[in-house]
């Protein structure tokens, strides 16, 4: 098989976008007409993703080791292709209502996605950053897409300014790891590396921390609740979810394959990293109003537990912490979709407040919230807890009982704020009744994600077998 | 047996919630479909568990009825099983609940669905707490009874109600967790967490004492033992009557039944070594929170420290690790569990009609309800352990255990049933006695049928047991004398190991 067999999803995926962009120029009044074939774009590439990249037996190192294909990467693109696609059903309404359906925003949502992809399957520090840049250039435009609004101006301004500086970091990281290992590529870094050079160590570290920015973890998280609240609630809907998936997987592959000599070096980087967004997104999210940025606070937390399973430098620990993010972004999936079902005559409202006695009049999106906010409270028998439990087996196997220990005692904190919302849903006197939706897109991923969050339990197989074949090291 | 009873018997009432859900309500109607539905599926379920219990086998002591399913590959099985110990425990929720739902019937008014549907998962996930033989299960079904409970407090509760369901939430969770990390230590430490394996193993003695006390931290606060015992009483006032009785006649028993399954089976050692520790807790709470309830205006917060200082007398009976200790205990906990039960009922039941729990507003209740005063009497009664009731039975099987290993402890604890019958009893007399002195209390009328129905099937069960607890002893007979040889082989083991040393 010729080498551009192996990426015709990428190829499909950029055709895609340059012919809807023409469309759009050339066709007036197509929005709605693109928004709906970017679904369908989304869900196309999911299955060339399966046909041509998921079923390989071996990894496949494409254009000169720059580019590779494996278990890993295909998993994570489905991940990626996923998401966007439910996105996109659940916040059609939500997007036509707002008044930003407007041709670019599906166009940057696909590229967006295809800078991810290119991200996960990077083999090459120069390819890596191609990714990263076309994924962040879209994510800027997306988060000021309401540009009418001042809180999505500034949300946008300020993620560029940010981000920007942390790419710039990274920049500099992979330049300081190039000139003491004189490749780019990581098979090459990772043979190279002396993990005791200052250089590279500092290399590593810069890398480290643009990732981490991009992750949004504790101490480089200052922009995720400012973005997360001024952001259109679509954008940070797929702000919680999508990027998190590209950046834990580049993650994944820089410290398991170019860094896995100086695993002494990170294993503290990623401890302090894991711990510090695990109490902050359990103490800072405890005084919020707002339930974007509740959610924001909540997703540095979660981010916190996915990087635990890192920290453990095996196997088990990687497969952890993909598990970790599989079910985190159902959940993430199944909150969001409750949010854009809070609306009353063609108004959004996103206060936790607004949620009070939600179970009186909607009691559907109730238990759907209240099933959801206890699996990302981690409760049994819902998918959060085994999602935490997979992060815990690996930390103890791996002798880390301190981390462990505080990671569940977060929990318990963490609990808290949850707790507080179903307060507000089940316990506070009712409110104004919200408008009945009847998107099917809508309720669809409502139910979908509730439904299996509810019965993870009986079937904790599935997931599993897909991610048991995830072998890095 | 090829048929899943413990499945079946699990399961079914989440089934019958399920289809609870799908009944449609009226805000105007009585839903009594509803009702009927979740009265049909708790009755069948006693039957089931009826039916379980005379086909088990009660001359051998392994476990029962065990169904093992694959459940998460390479780690962990479903695995299900009863014995002697469990199959009470089984029973007792399987009475209870359909007679809790019998007595919410009228009382609860607001959203009745989601009431009879929470009570139902309850009584799934506790009873899979009695049948569960897998560590991890165990902790999935210990833990999702939080979920309900806290919505049963949080929204049928009285006015501190958010207050208290947090409080509740938080603390078993806090406890619990550390039992987590226990439970996977053990997995990477033995390879295993399937109890019947576990049993046959040993946990190597350095590991034993940390990891006991983080059993201890989850079970102490569910049980819950003094110095951790602030939020039941809290729970328990503000929690509406059907959720009190679930509270106390059951979930507390899932800590019991802790210790004797986990703490003392996987522990051995570690038990040994922290008896004085459970001794010097347990009769604190004895004499403190007797000599508390005996100074609360509240009914229902009198009978909650009534629950901690019975729950203290449990706690004794297991850690003196003889058969008459265990054997009382457990009979303590079934006695504690329907009486206490009663109780709550009873206290429901004026709660109900006069919307107020407090002692001072009622008085002389005999001369309005004598088919009330004499029902909470025998309960009163059962309460301080009259001998023949079947409280009795455990407190006095509990000292005789005791008073072979500490007679200190024995006499500080017999302390404990003579407090128990001054706040019983006084209790009963400002309740019931004297004239009335409110006006208003004369429009109280007697117990309907309902509420008899529900009481004297309580009250029954507990004079049979007082007068012959035998169907009870013989139950537990050979599981706790095996678990006893046991402990006495593991200690021997190990100190064979040391003089080898």
């Amino acid at each position: 098989m010729s080498e551009i067999n192996y990426i015709i999803p990428e190829l499909f995926l950029s055709v895609s976008i340059m012919f809807l962009l023409m469309m759009g120029v050339f066709k007036k009044k197509s929005a709605d007409l693109i928004y709906k074939l970017s679904i369908l774009v989304f869900f196309i590439s999911f299955i060339l993703i399966f046909i041509f990249q998921f079923t390989l037996d071996q990894p496949v190192h494409l254009f000169n080791d720059s580019y590779v294909v494996d278990y890993l990467s295909s998993f994570m693109k489905t991940l990626v292709l996923i998401s966007t696609f439910f996105i996109m059903l659940a916040s059609y309404n939500y997007i036509k209502l707002t008044g930003i359906n407007k041709i670019e925003y599906p166009i940057l949502l696909l590229s967006s996605s295809l800078g991810m992809m290119v991200m996960i399957s990077s083999y090459d520090l120069i390819v890596f950053y191609i990714g990263l840049e076309l994924q962040s250039l879209s994510l800027y435009v997306l988060c000021a897409f309401n540009r009418d609004n001042l809180r999505s101006s500034e949300a946008g301004l300020k993620y560029f300014v940010l981000s920007a500086l942390s790419s710039g970091l990274l920049l500099y990281g992979s330049s300081l790891i190039y000139g003491f290992t004189g490749s780019t590529n990581f098979e090459v870094i990772s043979n190279n590396l002396n993990s005791l050079n200052e250089g590279s160590v500092f290399g590593i570290v810069f890398i480290l921390v643009g990732l981490a920015f991009k992750i949004s973890a504790v101490p480089f998280h200052m922009w995720a609740p400012d973005v997360y609240e001024g952001s259109p609630t679509s954008v940070t809907n797929f702000f919680s979810m999508v990027p998190k998936i590209a950046a834990l997987t580049v993650f994944i592959r820089f410290l398991f394959v170019p860094f896995l000599n100086a695993f002494e070096q990170w294993q503290m980087i990623i401890i302090f990293i894991s711990l510090a967004s695990m109490i902050f997104g359990a103490v800072a999210a405890i005084g919020q109003k707002n339930l974007k940025r509740l959610m924001a606070y909540s997703s540095i937390g979660h981010m916190g537990y996915a990087l635990a399973g890192l920290a453990t430098g095996s196997n088990e620990g990687i497969q952890s912490s993909i598990s970790y993010i599989s079910i985190y972004l159902i959940m993430n999936l199944g909150i969001f979709s409750c949010i854009y079902c809070l609306k009353r005559k063609e108004i959004f409202y996103e206060d936790i407040e607004d949620l009070s006695g939600l179970s009186k009049n909607h009691p559907l999106i109730s238990i759907s919230l209240l099933i959801l906010l206890f699996s990302l409270a981690g409760i049994p028998p819902l998918a959060g807890f085994f999602a935490k439990f997979y992060i815990f087996m690996s930390v103890i196997n791996a002798k880390m009982y301190t981390l462990a220990i505080i990671g569940l005692v977060s929990t318990v904190i963490s609990a808290f704020y949850y707790l507080r919302i179903i307060k507000i849903i089940y316990f506070d006197d009712k409110k104004e009744k919200f408008d009945i939706e009847k998107n099917f897109g809508l309720n669809f991923s409502i139910i979908f994600s509730t439904l299996i969050i509810l019965i993870y339990f009986l079937y904790p197989n599935i997931l599993l077998d897909f991610i048991s074949r995830i072998q890095i090291i | 047996m090829n048929f899943p009873i413990l499945s079946v018997v699990t399961f079914l009432p989440l089934f019958g919630s399920f289809f609870i859900f799908l009944i449609k309500t009226h805000p105007n109607n009585e839903n009594r479909s509803i009702k009927y539905v979740a009265l049909f599926t708790s009755f069948v379920n006693f039957l089931f568990t009826l039916y379980l219990w005379f086909s088990f086998d009660l001359s051998t002591s392994e476990f029962q009825f065990i169904e093992n399913k694959q459940w998460m590959k390479g780690y962990f099985n479903f695995q299900f099983g009863i014995d002697g110990i469990s199959i009470l425990f089984i029973l007792l929720t399987a009475f209870i609940t359909p007679l809790c739902i019998l007595s919410v019937i009228k009382s609860v008014k607001v959203r009745v669905k989601e009431f009879l549907i929470a009570i139902l998962i309850m009584e799934t996930l506790m009873i899979g707490v009695f049948c569960s033989l897998d560590l991890v299960v165990f902790y999935l079904f210990f833990e999702g009874g939080l979920i309900p409970m806290f919505l049963i407090i949080g929204i049928w509760g009285g006015p501190r109600r958010v207050y208290s369901a947090f409080k509740f939430f938080l603390f078993t969770l806090l406890g619990s967790v550390f039992m987590l990390i226990a439970i996977i230590s053990i997995y990477w430490m033995t390879g295993t967490t399937d109890v019947i394996q576990l049993y046959q193993l040993t946990i190597p003695e350095k590991y034993q004492y940390i990891l006991w006390l983080a059993f201890f931290s989850s079970f102490a606060v569910k049980l819950p033992m003094w110095p951790v015992h602030t939020w039941l009483p809290d729970a328990h006032v503000e929690a509406p009557t059907a959720g009190s009785v679930i509270l106390a006649a059951i979930l507390l028993k899932m800590a019991g039944y802790g210790f004797i399954r986990f703490s003392i089976g996987l522990f051995p050692l570690a038990s040994d070594y922290f008896t004085p520790l459970i001794y010097f807790l347990s009769v604190v709470a004895i004499i403190y929170t007797s000599l508390v309830a005996l100074m609360q205006d509240d009914m229902k917060k009198l009978i909650a420290y009534s629950s901690v200082a019975h729950m203290g007398f449990v706690t004794i009976g297991i850690f003196t690790l003889t058969k008459q200790g265990l054997e009382g205990s457990i009979i303590q906990m079934i006695s504690h569990g329907l009486v206490s039960a009663a109780l709550f009922l009873c206290v429901g039941v004026v709660y109900d009609r006069f919307h107020s729990r407090l002692i001072s507003s009622y008085g002389g209740l005999v001369n309005i309800m004598p088919k009330y005063a004499f029902i909470f009497m025998i309960f009163t009664l059962a309460a301080l352990g009259l001998p023949g009731t079947s409280g009795f039975v455990g407190e006095i099987l509990i000292l005789i255990g005791i008073f072979q290993k500490n007679i200190f402890v024995a006499f500080l604890a017999t302390t404990g049933v003579i407090l128990a019958a001054a706040y019983m009893l006084w209790l009963y007399k400002r309740v019931i006695f004297g004239k009335i002195k409110n006006v208003e209390l004369k429009k109280l009328f007697d117990l309907n049928k309902i509420e008899s129905f529900v009481l004297l099937s309580l009250a029954v069960f507990v004079l049979f047991f007082g007068f012959y607890p035998e169907p009870l002893l013989k139950t537990i007979n050979v599981s706790i004398t095996n678990l006893i040889n046991n402990h006495e082989t593991n200690i021997a083991y190990f100190l064979q190991g040391e003089i080898n040393q």
